[in-house]
């Protein structure tokens, strides 16, 4: 199944999605390699038949569950431990939206 | 951040009479299961911040989420309640994006497999001022599960919003909680009951969750909320207009309340010519109005895909049918089950809906009350104290227990209904139980036989004139010494008992 070429905008849109910065003269570069990726993966759909179901997990299992009970988890200092900064007992993290244009 | 000045908004009246609304409903609620979706950290509201984590909530390393089972559980549950399918065979997908409400940077949802299609739900439109009520079919697009994201609180800034935040605090206890997303098929053909419709739905959906006992459904707690999507076009066009999807709506009246304003305001905005922008807006409780969201990036690519750290759920047939045989029976029934058991009319039946007082009701009937004792205290007394204290009934420090009990002491003479009044104003105030209360207070009916005569033949003493109009058969002349035998005894006699001994000591 061949796919559509990745363009540069393709892969500007994607590094944005991801948070990636990327070099705009680097975009050429970075689609060339995503779509030899992408050639290798799309061989697995030649060789998958009609009766083969797509799966998404090695294993060909379903309804693994747990039963509701509470399970104790971390201390708050254990769950705060890592956090790069803390206030108020939460986790404090950087301003989310720029100021309105 | 209101913008009604910016805003020309078209009278309620006149936009639907030129513009047909078309809704769609999205709702979350929260599963009242004990542990959160995909790990065992507790559910419980309101604990102090990050203390219910662990490393699977936090999306730690090496963590993997597993499916709670009592949550797919309620889930199909609900699903079977909407008359949906229960499909064979689903999984969950990552919904990728960033935003620290999720640690993972993305959340546990279901895309494209959801676990319940294709259902309906009737909903009842009370009537306006004694007119007839109305039921609209809404579809059921699907019930999908998924995990609740993080607390944020935003600091520093003037407003304490998201813009102009200097940062933000993020308590992950909410994070996993196990949710539900009930998603409606376009409804169309409301026509000006659109707002009602929507207001109607959402109530029935917490009705139809608290029979199922699988969510508290409490709203103040943000248990339930509402995303409202509206589009209106003209009376006789054949395509829908674009919509826009007002977030959050966290309250009934706020459903009903969006809805009336974004029919309003896109009406302005066709008629002034222009069109309508498929966008995210949010809705302002304070003046019910509603403004835009974030605009720059309306199309949200999230890149869902199965999460490859879950197995599939694939609910066999035999247990689907288990579970709709444990299905309770729908409250629409219940409620023209017991309107009939009772013998009320409809609009008898509404206002014990409206109060919130059903299920106190039917609780004080199993207490032994009949439904005209127990529907007298709910709705009277009680209802006017809830109002007062801006409370529900169900909050009221009395138990159904307690008016059962009143209910049957006023039943056999040991209270009458001032002292009842007294009684439950004792209960109200947290005096004890009502044995308590009445021995405290000394609000006894005088069933001493002794001290009523006692007090009768005094007053028959006293009034020798009225006395003997009785005796000569102007019975209704016993009413003015009843109430002197009851000033006497301070309220605490029974007014029937002191009536007849009246007319037998005068031998009338």
């Amino acid at each position: 199944m061949p796919h559509e070429p990745l363009t540069p905008a393709d892969v500007a849109h994607l590094a944005h999605l991801a948070r990636i910065n990327l070099p705009a003269d680097s975009l050429g570069h970075y689609a060339d390699q995503l779509d030899a990726i992408l050639d290798a993966v799309s061989r697995v759909a030649e060789v998958a038949a009609e009766e083969v179901p797509p799966m998404s997990h090695p294993q060909d299992i379903a309804n693994v569950t747990r039963a509701d009970v509470v399970v104790e988890g971390l201390t708050r200092d254990d769950a705060l431990a890592a956090a790069p900064a803390v206030e108020d007992d939460r986790f404090r993290v950087p301003r989310i939206l720029e100021d309105a244009e | 951040m209101s913008a009604t000045s910016a805003e020309a908004l078209v009278d309620y009246d006149d936009a639907v009479a030129r513009y047909q609304p078309v809704l769609g409903l999205e709702v979350h609620v929260e599963l009242n299961t004990a542990s959160k979706m995909f790990c065992g950290c507790s559910t419980t509201f309101g604990a102090e911040p990050n203390t219910q984590v662990c490393p699977t909530c936090l999306g730690l390393p090496g963590s993997l989420p597993v499916v709670n089972h009592d949550a797919v559980e309620s889930a199909i549950r609900m699903g079977l309640a909407l008359n949906c399918d229960i499909a064979p065979w689903g999984r969950f997908a990552r919904k990728n994006y960033f935003y620290p409400d999720m640690p993972k940077d993305y959340q546990i949802s279901q895309y494209d497999e959801p676990l319940c299609v294709d259902g309906w739900l009737d909903v009842t439109v009370p009537g306006i001022d004694g007119a007839e009520s109305t039921v609209v079919r809404v579809g059921i697009e699907r019930v999908h599960m998924e995990e609740d994201t993080g607390k944020l609180t935003h600091a520093g800034g003037a407003t304490g919003r998201i813009h102009g935040a200097d940062y933000s605090l993020v308590d992950y206890n909410r994070a996993g909680v196990p949710l539900i997303e009930i998603v409606t098929k376009p409804v169309t053909g409301t026509g000006a009951l659109a707002p009602e419709v929507a207001k109607a739905y959402v109530t029935e959906l917490r009705e139809l969750m608290r029979a199922l006992g699988v969510s508290d459904v409490r709203m103040e707690q943000g248990s339930l909320r509402c995303d409202a999507n509206v589009s209106i076009a003209p009376a006789d066009a054949v395509e829908w207009g674009t919509r826009t999807e007002t977030k959050n709506v966290n309250s009934l009246r706020s459903v009903e309340r969006a809805v009336r304003y974004e029919i309003r305001r896109q009406a302005g905005v066709l008629d002034a010519g222009g069109t309508i922008t498929q966008e995210t807006r949010h809705f302002h409780e304070d003046d019910g109005t509603t403004t835009p969201g974030r605009s720059k990036e309306t199309a949200e690519d999230y890149r869902y895909f199965p999460d490859p750290d879950l197995v599939p759920v694939a609910p066999a047939l035999d247990y689907v049918e288990r579970l709709r045989t444990t299905m309770p029976e729908s409250p629409a029934v219940r409620r023209e089950r017991l309107r009939a058991e009772w013998g009320l009319s409809e609009f008898d039946m509404a206002s014990v809906i409206n109060a919130g007082a059903l299920d106190l009701v039917v609780a004080t009937i199993a207490e032994g009350a009949d439904h005209a004792g127990a529907r007298k205290w709910w709705l009277g007394e009680l209802a006017r104290e809830a109002n007062e204290r801006g409370v529900g009934l169900a909050d009221l420090p009395v138990t159904p227990a307690d008016v059962a009990a009143v209910e049957s002491m006023v039943g056999a003479g040991r209270l009458n209904d001032k002292l009842a009044r007294q009684v439950f104003a004792g209960l109200l105030a947290g005096e004890g139980s009502p044995e308590e209360i009445i021995a405290a207070r000394g609000l006894e009916v005088v069933s001493d036989e002794g001290v009523l005569v006692a007090a009768v033949d005094d007053v028959i003493a006293a009034n020798p004139d009225v006395a003997q109009k009785i005796r000569d058969g102007k019975v209704a002349a016993a009413g003015a010494l009843i109430g002197q035998v009851m000033k006497a005894t301070k309220g605490k006699a029974d007014a029937g008992r002191v009536r007849e001994l009246i007319l037998e000591r005068l031998e009338a």
